[in-house]
């Protein structure tokens, strides 16, 4: 870099460009900060460590509902069941036509052909 | 440069063979979570999602072909896991193997330890090449004879049948974790191993499978107190009281089970000091311990965070002493990586044979070695484009300025999706092998 240019360089941004030579870190630190005002001062803190030791999203299940959902099938004609395999969540009782097949992995390993 | 070997500057690396379907659409029971070879370097074992194993075996080198070490061909194949439902929590227990670790050869049988979140399973790995034939009693396809038609007596003897490996299960070790199984190591006494999760390490026999004991657990009474995690777990290779376990905090615990039976004091503990001027949002979470190997030596430890390789003399615990930057240019990426959550990925690492190179993963299915005698680090590249049968592989460039240089490639386009977070390296030979998300690669030295 020649000194004429260094020259023409306001203080205010020998600055920045010297905090970001030091540490590219912190400037990426202030841009997660400016996308996510919201953010936590700590990343560490035990909110992050407890979402690790759970995996996963409980799937809750309610055997009275599911009963009862079956049998008020058993009085109509079945629906025919979604075409879309969306995930069963909120308001509507799965039935056994909703429920995903649980996989069993009786297919060999592609690492084995 | 050529590539970093053992020990000497000139290894150059070759790709030998490549498992795996080509296609792009990788289906999510495909994904490569674990590679380990055995012992004696003949047998290496794959895990993925869908908890399937695949043991792949040398085959012995040909006297025609003495350049080329022998090839690996699959040697048996198993579903080693299936996925479960924890009833109690509503939560479905995924049967990705996250680690297999083998027993050192007794006998004429192999066993290996497969863990998933939850679950550890011995099994044993026969082979069967002989079968009884000529029965009193019974045809040689299983039908029982007629017995009027018994009028002499034989003795069965074994013929010669086409060999036939058999896996099954010998024993299960269940129910002793709460948190999410990451590590399982076997002790150097051949009897015992342990089981890490997020928060505890339990000590089990080899034999006894309806107990075992709890040896470090770091869970506080209030949760809301938690600051760390263990993150990997290690019996030392020949001290079989010493073990060593890792966190998310970057500290490396080493615990003597002699001193007591609950080893939450421990005997050593490793940290590298921080500049506290440095001390971003990221810190913490890059400086997590991904993965942490004893050398075959014993008298180092090598730990795996985000950025970095370090290894450790046991003898030092204020800082490591070698410390190697894997992919440095990811330090001004930092957003993006928390954004996309690549920052939490775990790369394992790996020593060859003589404890003189390291090997880690990268993305853009790069991988790099590191040559502590000679002070050189390779980066080279699993991919199909160098896959002629013993091609020379090229070192590869990341660019990093702003002038990019033919043959480099610039940070901006690497392909973060595609990672090798596994690696092993045969424990004699330079032979290693390398998985991309759902390849196995396999590379040999040059040999001339």
């Amino acid at each position: 870099m020649s000194e004429e240019v260094e020259g023409t360089r306001t203080a205010e941004e020998k600055q920045e460009m010297e905090d970001t030579v030091i540490s590219p870190e912190k400037a990426e630190e202030a841009k997660l900060k400016a996308r996510y005002p919201n953010l936590a001062a700590k990343p560490g803190g035990s909110d992050l460590l407890r979402k690790r030791l759970q995996k996963g999203v409980p799937k809750y299940f309610d055997s009275g509902d599911y009963n009862m959902a079956k049998a008020k099938m058993k009085n109509k004609q079945l629906p025919s069941a979604p075409t879309e395999k969306t995930e069963i969540t909120g308001g509507h009782i799965p039935t056994p036509q909703d429920l995903p097949q649980r996989k069993t992995s009786i297919v060999a390993s592609k690492l084995a052909g | 440069m050529a590539g970093a070997g053992g020990g000497n500057s000139d290894v150059q690396w070759c790709f030998s063979q490549v498992k795996g379907a080509i296609d792009d659409d990788v289906a999510e029971a495909d994904i490569i979570s674990t590679v380990e070879f055995n012992h004696s370097g003949e047998l290496l074992a794959t895990g993925d999602k869908g908890g399937r194993v695949v043991i792949f075996q040398q085959e012995p080198e040909s006297k025609n072909q003495p350049q080329c070490r022998g090839e690996y061909n699959v040697y048996s194949t198993f579903q080693s896991h299936e996925p479960e439902f924890d009833y109690l929590k509503s939560l479905e227990i995924e049967e990705k193997i996250n680690k297999i670790r083998w027993l050192p050869q007794k006998n004429a049988a192999q066993f290996l330890l497969s863990t998933n979140d939850k679950t550890i399973k011995l099994w044993k790995i026969s082979e069967r090449d002989k079968r009884p034939e000529g029965y009193n009693l019974k045809e040689e396809d299983g039908r029982y004879r007629d017995l009027n038609t018994v009028t002499t007596l034989r003795v069965p003897v074994f013929r010669p049948m086409d060999l036939m490996v058999e896996a099954s299960p010998r024993r299960v070790f269940s129910n002793a974790h709460t948190y999410h199984i990451n590590s399982i190591s076997v002790n150097s006494d051949c009897e015992t191993y342990l089981s890490a999760d997020d928060l505890r390490i339990n000590l089990w026999n080899l034999e006894i499978n309806d107990r075992s004991f709890n040896i470090v657990d770091i869970k506080p009474t209030n949760m809301e107190e938690l600051t760390e995690v263990i993150t990997a777990a290690e019996f030392h290779p020949n001290q079989c009281n010493t073990f060593v376990y890792s966190s998310s905090k970057g500290t490396i615990r080493l615990c003597d089970m002699r001193a007591s039976a609950l080893c939450d004091q421990h005997a050593k503990q490793f940290e590298e000091p921080e500049d506290p001027n440095n001390r971003s949002f990221f810190s913490e979470i890059i400086s997590s311990i991904s993965d942490v190997k004893f050398s075959h030596s014993g008298r180092y430890m090598m730990t795996r965070d985000y950025l970095s390789v370090k290894i450790w003399d046991l003898n030092m615990e204020s800082r490591p002493v070698e410390t190697y930057q894997v992919h440095e240019y990811l330090r001004s990426k930092l957003c993006s990586l928390y954004e996309n959550d690549c920052i939490f990925d775990k790369f394992e690492c790996c020593w060859n044979g003589n404890d003189s190179v390291v090997m880690t993963g990268s993305y853009n299915n790069f991988f790099r070695m590191f040559d502590r005698g000679y002070r050189q680090d390779v980066t080279l590249e699993a991919s199909r484009e160098n896959s002629k049968p013993r091609s020379v592989l090229k070192p590869r460039k990341v660019s990093t300025g702003g002038k990019r240089k033919k043959d480099e490639i610039s940070v901006d386009s690497l392909d973060f999706n595609k990672k090798i977070l596994h690696t092993a390296w045969h424990p004699l030979d330079n032979i290693i092998a390398v998985a991309t998300t759902n390849n196995l690669y396999i590379f040999q030295e040059k040999l001339n």
